[in-house]
């Protein structure tokens, strides 16, 4: 079947460079002297660590439980002894730290026994808190849990290989190697979200890859032919374009359905996954393997490139001297050239969402040009993919006119990067927008703060206006008693009162000896 | 000329009793030029305005009498906001805002539990109870400082929110050689 495809508007056609790192089959890293997880894996929530400092634990044992409904579980990505729980450096623009499980291997990768599911016997909530247990998110970057992703109710379901940021092949190599696991895993996908329809996106200047999941989705074996969505898998090559790979375009691209930025893609029946995502749910429910590890592009100013297989907690620098990054290095980019960002530290370990590494050097990416005025050319507006207009949100920044950036969907943006791309002016656009979006998110957040002091100061004063009415009333009603015992039977009755009240009360003396006692 | 005065008269009437029933009948509740000032202060509610609170400095601001330069915690920010909102001239604090969240924080070991923090908190933020340790609900706390002077054995201090990645924000970004940076 020949499926249609739907062009969306905008994006740019960079130069893909793929070929560097894609040509060589995916390899390993000898094990490093010691690994240090992170227990914060994306900007989504963190782990409580279950390990102390001594412990001996095994390749994919559970170091560090999901915290929250929305949290994830991390493992020992080898066996050996827990050293240290620190602070490490992130693989976050900001180069704060984070805690870290450090272990230092055994040299053994001993394996946790086994314990795999059944997808087609097995319940559904089960094979949910599995894909959470065994602390699956998506792979493509943004490491949202998966299991929360799982839960939803769909009906085209989308696996997403584009893979349209230039440089990175690990997708890529992924389907051209392990395409069957990534076909199994999308079928229990689809069984789990219910999805009737399948549609894996892939760009078509990925050939050996598209030909592989073709290949995989013919043979599909027996287990996974039980899951109904199953049955209408379709692998459907998709124009190079960039960004094409950012889901809400893949989907419009695949289904003709455009979502608007503030909605959620479950609200049309869809729902998307990166294809290592699907990949890892295989490993997790079929072999009973928890994620602790994953395919990183290593790429640009190095010696070899090309994929490889990297345990979380390896570090960044390690890595990359594996790689042999060449000596002219002047920074080192995580994600695509697009979206990515340089690394404050290279001291930082890999995480979940780290699927690629690029040396830069000078020669390859020339430091950019000086900003200039903006001349309102429009040539980003023609880029935009989501439609907005970026000049006019560029000059809403740049002034801090922080309302105006709103009004100008600053947060339908993506930062996709395409209009900084193609701006004649060499305006880092994007930055901008990164800058004004987190001015607006902290003031939201003061402006609630303040709201809820405001209530609360209030709810108090009336309280205690409250406190001190009631005191009044009930000092007068004792008051008016006394006064009404009095007309009865004169002073006399009042001081007999007085006497009969310091009799039955023990004296004071007795009840400090008795404080003391106590 | 007597006609006219009759009509003229007759329209007065009418207007006045329209006027009064609308006096009585859409007579606003509190002062809204207060709330709207209420909306611009930081709701701290630390009183170093030498108002006991946010809403008092709202209404004193509202009625004159006090100046729209005293909120500390708003700094000339707020202080801009409120002269705008009031067409007043600015006047600026001198002292900048604040950026940095703080929060209290009871060193549980020192406390002897005699709940004049829980007292002196504007916002109800200390929970405990006599003779109990007390403690400060974080998310709750403005950073106002009223429950530093009570405390009679000096256990509680102030300290900065930790940077995570969620409350980190993305720096102006900054520009070589721009014709305007």
């Amino acid at each position: 079947m020949k499926a249609r495809i739907f062009n969306p508007r905008g994006g740019v056609k960079p130069d893909s460079h793929k070929k560097e790192s894609s040509e060589s089959p995916i390899r390993h890293v000898p094990l490093p002297p010691r690994l240090a997880v992170l227990l914060i894996q994306g900007s989504q929530g963190s782990a409580r660590t279950i390990v102390t400092v001594g412990d001996r634990v095994l390749k994919g044992q559970c170091i560090g439980e999901a915290e929250g409904a929305d949290g994830t579980a991390i493992h020992a990505p080898t066996s050996g002894t827990v050293t240290e729980i620190g602070y490490y450096p992130m693989a976050h623009p900001s180069g704060l730290s984070s805690q870290a499980i450090v272990i230092e291997p055994d040299g053994e990768e001993r394996w946790i026994t086994y314990e795999p599911l059944d997808p087609a016997t097995a319940d559904r909530d089960e094979l949910i808190l599995r894909i959470q247990a065994s602390g699956i998110v998506g792979m493509g970057g943004a490491v949202f849990p998966s299991h929360l992703k799982a839960r939803s109710n769909i009906k085209t379901m989308i696996i997403n290989g584009a893979e349209c940021e230039p440089w990175i092949t690990c997708d890529d190599r992924l389907m051209r190697e392990r395409a069957a696991n990534v076909v199994t895993g999308s079928a229990i996908l689809a069984l789990l979200t219910g999805a009737r329809q399948t549609l894996i996106g892939i760009e078509d200047n990925k050939p050996e890859a598209i030909a592989a999941m073709r290949a995989a989705v013919r043979n599909m074996e027996p287990v996974t032919r039980k899951c109904p969505g199953a049955g209408k898998m379709n692998v459907v090559a998709v124009p190079t374009r960039y960004p094409t790979g950012e889901r809400k375009q893949l989907i419009q691209v695949l289904t003709g359905v455009k979502i608007p930025p503030n909605e959620r893609v479950t609200k049309y029946g869809t729902q998307c996954f990166n294809v290592a995502t699907a990949h890892a749910v295989c490993r997790a429910l079929l072999h009973g393997e928890p994620m602790v590890s994953r395919i990183v592009t290593v790429t640009g100013n190095v010696e070899r490139p090309g994929n490889y297989e990297v345990l979380f907690g390896m570090s960044i620098a390690d890595l990359l001297a594996f790689c042999g990054v060449k000596p002219d290095t002047t920074r080192v980019l995580m994600g695509g050239p697009m979206m990515g960002f340089a690394l404050p530290s290279l001291d930082a370990p890999v995480i979940k969402g780290c699927n690629c590494l690029i040396a830069a050097s000078n020669e390859l990416f020339p430091p950019s040009a000086p900003e200039q005025p903006c001349i309102r050319c429009g040539d980003c507006v023609d880029v935009c993919p989501t439609g907005l207009q970026p000049f006019e949100m560029y000059w809403a920044s740049r002034t801090k006119n922080l309302d105006s950036a709103r009004r100008h969907h600053i947060f339908g943006c993506m930062e996709c990067g395409c209009c900084a791309y193609v701006c004649p002016a060499h305006i880092p656009l994007v930055d901008y927008f990164r800058f004004a979006r987190s001015e607006i998110r902290a003031r939201d957040e003061e402006q609630k703060a303040a709201d809820q002091a405001r209530t609360r100061f209030e709810f108090r004063s009336l309280r205690l206006e409250r406190e001190k009415s009631e005191k009044a009333a009930r000092l007068a009603a004792k008051a008016a008693e006394t006064r009404a015992k009095a007309a009865a039977g004169g002073n006399a009755a009042l001081i007999a009162d007085a006497v009969e009240r310091a009799r039955t009360q023990p004296p004071a003396q007795d009840n400090a000896e008795q404080d003391h006692q106590k | 000329m007597l006609a006219a005065l009759f009509v003229m008269t007759g329209i007065a009437l009418v207007l006045g009793a329209a006027l009064g029933c609308a006096a009585v009948y859409f007579k606003v509740e509190g002062n809204p030029l207060a709330e709207q000032i209420d909306a611009i202060l930081p709701q701290t509610q630390c009183a170093q305005c030498g108002y006991p609170g946010c809403k008092p400095y709202a209404e004193a601001i509202a009625s004159g009498e006090a100046e729209i330069n005293l909120c500390t915690p708003g700094g000339d920010d707020g202080a801009r906001k409120l002269a705008e909102l009031l067409g007043r001239e600015f006047k600026p604090r001198g002292a900048p805002a604040e950026k940095l969240k703080i929060v209290a924080l009871i060193d549980e070991q020192t406390c002897i539990g005699c709940t004049l923090c829980i007292q002196a908190c504007p916002v109800d933020a200390i929970i405990g109870s006599a003779k109990q340790m007390h403690t400060v609900v974080s998310c709750y706390c403005t950073g106002c400082e009223l429950c530093l002077p009570p405390c009679p054995v000096d256990c509680i201090a102030l300290i900065e929110e930790p940077r995570t990645p969620q409350n980190w924000r993305w720096k102006y970004p900054v520009t070589g050689l721009g014709v305007f940076t």
